[in-house]
C-alpha cells in the first residue's frame, strides 16, 4: 500500500522545465531510495513534494489525499518531515532550540516527549551532548544527525531526507545507516535521496532511478543490486 | 564550543563616549550631551526595532516605515489635546496618565494601518526588491499626503506635559527629565523584545525565520502569519517612537517620518539585518554621534552618521551583529 504517490508530476523553476512527468510511489513502512546522476531532478522532486516548488501538472497524493495544491506548512502538518540537502540547521540557535522548533506541540524543551527524546539521544548521542551549544558550531556529521533528529522529534508518517551521507566520513555514514535502519524498523516510511550507492544498497527496500527529470526505473532494491548491467546503464557505475 | 557572546560591539558605545570626552572638554557638557545622545538613540531604536525584524524575516525593504512614525505622533496630538488638565498638571504621575492613552492610541492606529499597508502594498511585491522600494516609497508619499489632508500641511505643536519639562541638576550637568524618560522607555522596549525573542516560542520562530524562512515553513509553521504579526508590531513600535520623537521635538510635521527614515536605515545597516541587539547598539551610536558632532562641528553633523555607517561597514561589512544572511 502506497503512502506517497506522484503521478505525471511536472515542475518548472523559472523558465526551466525540470520535472517531466515523474511517477513515483513510496510504499507504507518501507524505505524508498531515490537515486540518479547529478541534475537528474531528485532534489527538485523532494522540494515539489514539500510544496517548495509548485506542481505545474500532475498529482501528488499522501495517504490518498491530493496535496498538490497545498502550501508547505500544510503539507508538513499532514505528518511529513523533510531534511533538505543543506540540512536546514538554524546555526544561531542552540541544538535544543532547533529540536524545540520541530516539536510543534511543545512550547518549552521540557514539553518534548521524554521517552522519544531518550530514544533520539540513543540514536544520535551528539544531540544530547551538545544540547546547549549553538548548532552552527557542530561538525558536518553532527549537523546531519541534528537535522534527522529534528525531523523525528515528534512522530511523523513520512520522513523525506535529501543526501544524508553527503560530505560525511565513512564512520559517521555507518552510524547514519544504523540510525536509519532503526527508524525503518520503527515503522516510519522513508523516502531518501542518495548519491552514495552503497548507502542506498544497504538500506533501501525499493529503488527509483531518475534521469533528466524523469523516472527511468523503479523496483526492488534487491533486484536492482543484482543487475549490474542495469546499474551501469542507468547510473554509469558498478556497485 | 558554547555560545560565545560577542562583546566587541557592546564596547563601541562606551568607547565612543570616552573618545568624545577630551574633545568636548567640559565634563558636565559631555554628560549632558551623552544623556541626550543616548535618549535620542533609544527613540530611534524603538522605531527601528520592528523594521529590522521585518527586513530580516521576509527580506522586505519597507521605505514606508516613516509613515507610521508620523501617524503615531499625529494621533498623540489629538489625544493629548483632549487631556489638557492632565498635561498641564505639574504632577509627573498625572502627565504619564495622559501620555499612556496617547501612546496606546498611537500604537493601535499605527498597527492597524500597518496591517493594511502590508496587505495592500507590501504583499504583492514579496521577493521583488526594486518594486518594494518604489511601492513602499509611494505608500509613504500617499501617507504623508493623507496626513496633510487630515491635519493640514503646517507644523503642529506637541508640547511636553508640564511635569516632564525642565531638567534635573546633577552637579554642574543639566539632565532633561524627558530624556531620562525616553531612556527608560527604550530600555523597557529592548527588555520586552529581548525576552520575547529569547524566551518564547514565537521569539524562537522569529529568530529561526530570520535565518531560514523556508525551513521554518518545512517544519509546519505559517511564516507569513508570523511576518504579518511582526509587521504590525513593528508598525505599532514605530507609532510609539513617533509619539516619543514628536514630544522630543515638541512639534510634528507630515514629513517627520521621512526625516527619521534615513536615521532608521543607517541604524539597521549598522546593526546588521534582523538583529535587535545590533539595532540598539547602532541606534545608540547614531544618537551619540549626532549629539557630539552637533556640539563640536555642527557643519559635519549632517554627514556624521553616514561616516559612522561607513566606518562600521569597513570593520564588519554585514553590520555589527547580523542575524539574517544575504539572500
Amino acid at each position: 500500500m502506497s503512502l506517497l504517490e506522484l503521478r505525471g508530476v511536472h515542475t518548472h523553476i523559472g523558465i526551466y522545465h525540470v520535472l517531466h512527468g515523474v511517477d513515483l510511489v513510496a510504499p507504507k513502512g518501507q524505505l524508498t531510495m531515490l537515486v540518479g546522476r547529478n541534475g537528474a531532478g531528485k532534489t527538485t522532486t523532494l522540494r515539489t513534494i514539500m510544496g517548495l516548488w509548485k506542481v505545474k501538472q500532475g498529482r501528488i497524493s499522501f495517504g490518498g489525499e491530493d496535496v498538490s495544491k497545498l502550501s508547505t506548512p500544510q503539507i508538513a502538518g499532514l505528518g511529513i518531515a523533510y531534511v533538505p540537502e543543506t540540512m536546514g540547521i538554524f546555526a544561531d540557535l542552540t541544538v535544543g532550540e532547533n529540536m524545540l522548533l520541530a516539536a510543534r506541540r511543545a512550547r518549552r524543551t521540557q514539553d518534548i516527549n521524554g521517552s522519544r527524546l531518550a530514544w533520539i539521544f540513543r540514536l544520535f548521542p551528539a544531540v544530547e551532548k551538545f544540547w546547549d551549544y549553538p548548532a552552527g558550531k557542530l561538525s558536518g556529521g553532527q549537523k546531519q544527525m541534528l537535522a534527522v533528529a529534528r525531523a523525528i522529534v515528534e512522530p511523523r508518517d513520512l520522513l523525506i531526507v535529501d543526501e544524508p551521507s553527503k560530505g560525511l566520513a565513512p564512520a559517521i555514514i555507518d552510524n547514519m545507516i544504523d540510525a536509519f535502519a532503526e527508524l525503518k524498523a520503527s515503522g516510519v516510511t522513508i523516502l531518501l535521496v542518495e548519491q552514495n550507492i552503497h548507502f542506498a544498497q544497504r538500506l533501501g527496500d525499493s529503488v527509483v532511478v531518475m534521469d533528466d527529470g524523469r523516472v527511468v526505473h523503479s523496483g526492488s532494491m534487491a533486484a536492482f543490486s543484482a543487475d549490474t548491467q542495469l546499474q551501469q546503464r542507468l547510473l554509469g557505475l558498478e556497485l | 564550543m558554547r555560545r560565545d557572546f560577542d562583546w566587541k560591539p557592546l564596547l563601541l558605545v562606551p568607547a565612543l563616549a570616552l573618545l568624545a570626552l577630551p574633545a568636548v572638554g567640559s565634563l558636565p557638557t559631555w554628560f549632558t550631551l551623552t544623556i541626550a545622545g543616548l535618549a535620542m538613540g533609544m527613540i530611534v531604536f524603538i522605531i527601528a526595532s520592528g523594521l529590522t525584524l521585518v527586513f530580516g524575516l521576509m527580506d522586505v525593504l519597507n521605505f514606508g516605515h516613516g509613515v507610521f512614525i508620523a501617524l503615531g505622533a499625529y494621533v498623540a496630538t489629538l489625544v493629548l489635546g483632549c487631556m489638557g488638565d492632565w498635561t498641564q498638571s505639574q504632577s509627573i504621575i498625572a502627565n504619564l496618565v495622559a501620555v499612556l492613552p496617547a501612546t496606546v492610541a498611537a500604537m493601535l492606529v499605527a498597527g492597524a494601518v500597518g496591517l493594511a499597508f502590508e496587505r495592500l502594498i507590501v504583499r504583492p511585491v514579496y521577493g521583488q526588491h526594486l518594486k518594494q522600494i518604489l511601492i513602499t516609497m509611494g505608500g509613504m508619499i500617499i501617507g504623508e499626503e493623507l496626513i496633510k489632508v487630515m491635519w493640514g500641511p503646517d507644523q503642529i505643536g506637541l508640547p511636553l506635559p508640564a511635569g516632564l519639562r525642565g531638567s534635573w541638576q546633577w552637579g554642574d550637568a543639566a539632565i532633561e527629565k524627558y530624556r531620562i524618560m525616553a531612556l527608560a522607555a527604550g530600555v523597557l522596549v529592548f527588555g520586552v523584545l529581548a525576552w520575547t525573542l529569547a524566551r518564547t516560542k514565537i521569539g524562537l520562530l522569529i529568530r529561526a525565520g530570520v535565518q531560514d524562512r523556508e525551513m521554518v515553513e518545512s517544519l509546519g509553521y505559517r511564516i507569513r502569519i508570523l511576518f504579518i504579526g511582526v509587521f504590525v508590531a513593528g508598525s505599532a513600535l514605530a507609532g510609539l517612537g513617533g509619539v516619543m520623537w514628536g514630544l522630543y521635538q515638541e512639534n510634528v510635521i507630515p514629513q517627520m517620518g521621512n526625516q527619521v527614515n534615513v536615521l532608521i536605515f543607517i541604524v539597521i545597516i549598522i546593526g546588521g539585518l534582523g538583529s535587535t541587539t545590533g539595532a540598539l547598539i547602532g541606534a545608540l551610536l547614531v544618537g551619540l554621534t549626532a549629539n557630539y558632532t552637533g556640539f563640536l562641528v555642527p557643519k559635519v553633523a549632517l554627514v556624521s552618521n553616514i561616516a559612522l555607517m561607513v566606518a562600521v561597514l569597513l570593520w564588519r561589512p554585514e553590520g555589527i551583529s547580523p542575524v539574517a544572511r544575504s539572500r
